[in-house]
């Protein structure tokens, strides 16, 4: 299995001081290049599974493994699972940094990935942006150039500057007009054949978590139930 | 931003005259008629002196008259003009302005040690205007880094970094002030006091920056540029500095510029209570405890001239800051941007 979340389970104070129980006992397993979908309504948490997954918020219990192995607690496979998973967020407006420019973005996707001789960053960020449709030019420019659509497919393509394996999609396409849904919808599974991606795709849009997978997972108050 | 900015004309007008005013204190030493400590004490409190160009009815070259000291029926100083003595002004010699010895020229009066005010204006911007310049930023620098960690980590740090704020903020500042200069030792010298005040101030004016950048981190921490970032690997101080400090520059400044009029008058109290900077150098501060006696100000009123000065730049810095703040509020923006049609 490529990702495997194991009774996960997780809880917040609400504001009366009470708890509410996020994610209850969850497990879900993904198999590489078989992508998976999760769908539920508003609150059902669907966001924090997966950012749980992405090492964002701790859970109370269960554990995160990649691979098969675990995915906290060794710096090793921590840096592994940085690079080899990645998350793509709701809001395109607010994923990227609006001081940064669409170079400098995809740049510190790189971190991890240690010291690069420049000209191997170049080629890196010409191929990711050319597999989300974009030419070289657009690195100077900034967020605010672009449209909501655009700015998600930068977001998907600095996600895939460290070649993952995995790609989390927390929303990916949810606040985007229908026309612009469908345009990274296409992007995104161009993507998934050309480079065999596997998405666990995170979404209140059965018909657009069709488009990804087949393989359909339903949340609600927390658990999975189908 | 900047167009909002220079349309403010007032704030044009402050930012100019804040330049006139740091220019006077770089260029001082060649702006002064007189050294800070050029003491003559025959001239104690000797009035501004009149330039004159007419000598018996005939044009000449600028020139002053020499000055008599007398004593009027109260036994009160008064200076005349002794027109026995010419002392014509001298133009870009070792100073931009000057008299032949032995004659000297006040062009805003004299001191009770029969100082030039004017000199020492001049001298005294360097210690009262830079004083909040480096206070500012030191303060700048803490409230930055102490609101930044507070509001990124939040939890029991945040709690702990600002009841640390609250305990600064809740204590009167000027008696806060006063106790922190005590723990100063006495036997410091002029350099020591200096930067001595600049620390104390500091001290006292970070709390309120570090609030407001916290508030901001809060905000800004659940950004997903910043939660991309954290999946990206980068460490929390990268974070902060690459992602969330810079988004909080911006108000900061405008906070910052509203704070410096503080720090001279904080420097200006201490110096007028004599715990801040000493005799002979000159602050503006140090300057106005001339002017403490009701008397002594009827009897020379332009030892107030450090007060005008003080008021200036007070105003210039609130001009600006406000001006600032204003480029920088997004209501404002759009309202202009609408306007604009």
């Amino acid at each position: 299995m490529l990702l495997e979340l194991r009774s996960i389970s997780k809880s917040f104070m609400s504001r009366s001081g009470g708890m509410v129980q996020a994610v209850d006992d969850v497990s879900l397993a993904i198999a590489e290049g078989e992508s998976c979908a999760i769908v539920g309504e508003s609150g059902c948490g669907k966001t924090t599974l997966a950012r749980i997954a992405m090492g964002l918020v701790s859970p109370d219990r269960g554990r995160v493994l990649f691979e098969g192995r675990p995915v906290w607690g060794d710096k090793i496979r921590e840096c592994y699972f940085r690079r080899k998973a990645r998350m793509v967020f709701q809001d395109p407006f607010a994923s990227l940094d609006p001081r940064y420019s669409v170079k400098a973005t995809l740049d510190e996707a790189l971190y991890l990935e240690g010291r690069i001789p420049l000209a191997q960053r170049q080629e890196r960020m010409r191929v990711t942006l050319a597999s989300v449709g974009f030419s070289p030019d657009i690195l100077s420019r900034y967020p605010h150039e672009f449209s909501g659509g655009e700015r998600q497919r930068i977001a998907i393509s600095r996600a895939l500057m460290t070649d993952p394996k995995l790609l989390i999609l927390d929303e990916a396409v949810s606040s985007l007009d229908v026309v612009i849904q469908k345009e990274v919808l296409d992007c995104l599974a161009g993507l998934q054949e050309s480079r065999g991606l596997t998405y666990m795709f995170i979404t209140h849009n059965l018909k657009a978590a069709r488009r990804i997978t087949r393989k359909i997972t339903v949340m609600k108050s927390g658990k999975i139930v189908e | 931003m900047k167009a909002i900015f220079f349309r403010n004309r007032f704030a044009v007008m402050a930012l100019w005259l804040l330049g006139v005013l740091y220019g006077c204190a770089l260029f001082a030493d060649f702006l002064a008629p007189y050294s800070y400590k050029d003491e003559a004490r025959g001239f104690s409190y000797c009035p501004p002196t009149a330039v004159h160009w007419i000598e018996n009815g005939r044009l000449r070259a600028p020139f002053v008259y020499g000055t008599k000291l007398m004593f009027d029926e109260f036994r009160r100083r008064v200076y005349a003009e002794d027109r026995s003595s010419i002392y014509p002004l001298e133009f870009f010699g070792a100073r931009v302005l000057g008299v032949a010895a032995p004659g000297r020229m006040y062009v805003l009066g004299a001191d009770s040690r029969g100082r030039d005010i004017l000199s020492r204006i001049l001298y005294g911007a360097r210690i009262s205007l830079t004083i909040g310049l480096i206070g500012v930023a030191i303060s700048f620098a803490l409230g930055l880094i102490v609101g930044g960690i507070a509001g990124y980590y939040g939890g029991r740090i945040d709690n702990i970094l600002m009841r640390m704020c609250e305990v600064l903020m809740m204590a009167p500042g000027f008696y806060l002030l006063l106790a922190l200069r005590a723990a100063v030792p006495d036997n410091f010298n002029s350099v020591q006091v200096y930067f001595s005040i600049v620390i104390i101030l500091s001290v006292i004016g970070w709390a309120g920056l570090a609030r407001v950048v916290r508030g901001m981190c809060l905000s800004l921490r659940e950004r997903d540029y910043v939660l991309a970032a954290r999946t990206f690997g980068l460490s929390d101080l990268q974070i902060i500095v690459r992602h969330i400090l810079p988004h909080t520059v911006a108000y900061s400044i405008a906070a910052v510029m509203l704070s410096i009029p503080g720090y001279i008058l904080g420097e200006s109290a201490l110096s007028l209570i004599g715990l801040g900077i000493q005799d002979p150098y000159a602050s503006w501060g140090n300057m106005l405890s001339d002017a403490m006696s009701i008397v002594r100000i009827q009897f020379a009123p332009w030892i107030l001239w450090p007060a005008f000065f003080i008021f200036l730049s007070v105003v210039c810095f609130n001009v600006i800051g406000d001006a600032l703040r204003d480029a920088l509020d997004p209501l404002l923006k759009r309202e202009t941007f609408e306007g604009r049609g």
